[in-house]
């Protein structure tokens, strides 16, 4: 009988990126830069997996992400407020409460495809945030939830004080290493293949047997689930809640990040591309107020000449130099990185 | 009994009749083939037989059960699978993970979101059986969308055997092959026949009359005739149409 074919759970370049980014505390003020962005940026770079998980590996055009993540925020400072003023309980209700949101909209858009899913995700983005800045009882409005606090992590025996923004990222780094590897998991999974055929080709997946809507349903889902733990942790970060990363430019921004870090065509570019957003937005922004701008046009260039993005770049070089170093292969597979 | 039965279809796409009073019925065990000219409603018979569309009047029966208007994937899972004429694959995939996507093993495990896809190796053996069958051992690496024309055709036909068919429809299988892809294709048919219910949609009639066990004609949305080829190539009705140019 024929071997199966076994993906590693854990893979060099996994293992790199979460060695790298638990020395960032040690360097990161050394070179002009501050704790507090370390903290953003593993932030965003969890939103943005899960971000990837609809756009990049189902191919599910979301543009109101946004409704999701602020959830989450909103939904950890309120379970904080009016339940227990615990820090599971606040990133478990941050996750149920954003799951329930993407499980709303899922039922409404999973039969549909292409610019009538991408207009969805819009309107219920807006209606999403709509909400947000009106139920001044419950969000507080424009006003947003202010006092949220970090909690501590307990675990039983020990418990480690989160208000130092170093011992924050390492727990914030703590949740990347566990959604990484869950994602990791569910992208090279039975679920995550037929996610990715449904992408490919949505018409045959039906012809082999697939209830399309339904994965597409599950990966809303699962992508908003992890969307409002990245937004619980934030909320938590920020020691406060507010509507506007709910709005339409802030869920471009997530958009943005996977893009240009090369979502499409890498596991970890997303991530590549949060690192970039942020230090283009406190570097370019310590010279120029429209640092946007300038991130805006880079934006436009790499869609325009490189839409593989960051990843794609760094693939693209990793591939020459293997042509120069050995013999041609026909008909190379692409490999995920 | 036959294990597949269309009776009286009838299909209209807004004032314009498609299919009308169309009726088949496909024999356990045999190849019966459709043949028609250009749009005269083949591929969309099909696709009201797949699910794709749903009738206006009429019924689908498969060993009896009545499935019309049953959506693909639950007559997919119910044992019928088909093949595209425009060519329908997993292009990013390699051929392996085409047909490995397809099997009934992967898809019981659909919503399993930990494990590893293919590591059994019982499904790493039945796709390389599927492989062999389709003429494609050895390209079990290959991405999809690299394979040659008449590979990515075997392909096609691989994806569908995939899915393990009681009844296999095939839609115009040797479009666009060459004289030696189809034979390969026909010797690759020949080997499938006998073993599972086939339907083949053909241009090909030297193809089709080579292989099939009964053929219904098809033009203006209805049938105007079916029997052995034998009995077809006797047929006036055949004989007047462009249809007639056989051997």
């Amino acid at each position: 009988m024929a071997p199966g074919r076994l993906v590693p759970t854990f893979t060099p370049a996994m293992l790199v990126s979460w060695l790298l980014f638990a020395t960032v505390p040690m360097w990161i003020e050394r070179v002009g830069l501050y704790q507090y962005l370390g903290v953003e940026i593993l932030i965003f770079a969890i939103y943005a997996l899960a971000y990837n998980l609809v756009l990049g590996h189902a191919g599910l055009p979301s543009f109101g992400h946004g409704a999701f993540f602020g959830i989450g925020a909103y939904a950890f400072g309120l379970a904080q407020f009016n339940l227990a003023a615990s820090l599971w309980v606040g990133l478990a209700v941050a996750v149920l409460a954003a799951g329930l949101g993407g499980t709303l909209v899922a039922l409404f858009i999973s039969h549909r495809r292409g610019i009538y899913y991408a207009l969805m995700t819009i309107a219920f983005g807006q209606v999403f945030w709509f909400i947000a800045i009106k139920a001044h009882s419950i969000t507080g409005g424009e006003d947003g939830l202010l006092k949220i606090e970090r909690l501590p992590v307990a675990l039983g025996i020990v418990t480690f004080d989160l208000r130092d923004n170093t011992a924050l990222y390492y727990f914030v780094l703590a949740v990347f290493v566990g959604v990484s590897l869950l994602l990791w998991r569910l992208v090279h999974s039975p679920f995550g293949r037929i996610v990715k055929a449904i992408k490919q080709n949505e018409t045959r997946a039906r012809f082999v047997g697939y209830d399309v809507w339904r994965y597409k349903a599950a990966v809303l889902i699962i992508s908003a689930a992890l969307s409002g733990l990245a937004g619980g942790l934030f909320s938590m970060a920020q020691t406060s809640a507010f509507p506007d990363v709910m709005s339409l430019h802030y869920s471009g921004y997530v958009v943005m990040m996977t893009l240009v870090g090369g979502g499409l065509v890498s596991f970890w570019g997303p991530v590549v591309g949060a690192v970039a957003f942020f230090l283009a937005r406190d570097m370019i922004g310590a010279l120029t107020t429209g640092w946007m701008l300038w991130f805006g046009l880079f934006f436009v260039a790499l869609v325009l000449f490189k839409p593989e993005g960051i990843a794609g770049i760094f693939a693209g070089l990793a591939t020459r130099k293997h042509k120069t170093t050995s013999a041609p292969v026909s008909n190379p597979q692409p490999q995920e990185r | 009994m036959a294990l597949f039965e269309a009776r009286e279809l009838h299909l209209r796409f807004g004032d314009r009749v498609v299919l009308e009073n169309v009726s088949l019925a496909f024999k356990a065990g045999k190849l019966s083939g459709i043949m028609g000219p250009n749009g005269a409603g083949k591929t969309t018979c099909f696709n009201v037989l797949t699910g794709r569309y749903k009738p206006n009047r009429g019924r689908v029966l498969l060993e009896g059960h009545d499935i019309t208007g049953r959506p693909p994937q639950e007559i997919a899972r119910l044992g019928v699978a088909r093949s595209f004429q425009l060519m329908t694959l997993f292009d990013e995939f390699s051929v392996f993970e085409n047909i490995a996507v397809a099997l009934p093993a992967t898809r019981a495990r659909g919503y399993d979101p930990i494990g590893q896809a293919y590591a059994d190796p019982a499904l790493t053996w039945d796709v390389q059986q599927i492989l062999e069958s389709a003429g494609l051992a050895g390209r079990a690496d290959d991405p999809a969308k690299a394979l040659p024309y008449g590979a990515r055709r075997a392909l096609e036909i691989g994806v569908a055997l995939a899915c393990k068919p009681k009844l296999l429809f095939l839609d115009e299988p040797t479009a666009g092959l060459g004289s030696d892809g189809r034979a390969r294709l026909a010797d690759l048919v020949r080997k499938l026949k006998g073993t599972l219910t086939i339907v083949i949609i053909e241009h090909d009639m030297e193809f089709l009359f080579s292989l099939a066990d009964e053929i219904s004609v098809i033009h203006w949305g209805q049938v105007i005739a079916r029997g052995t080829p034998a009995e077809l190539k006797a047929n006036p009705w055949v004989g007047a149409s462009n249809l007639g140019r056989l051997n």
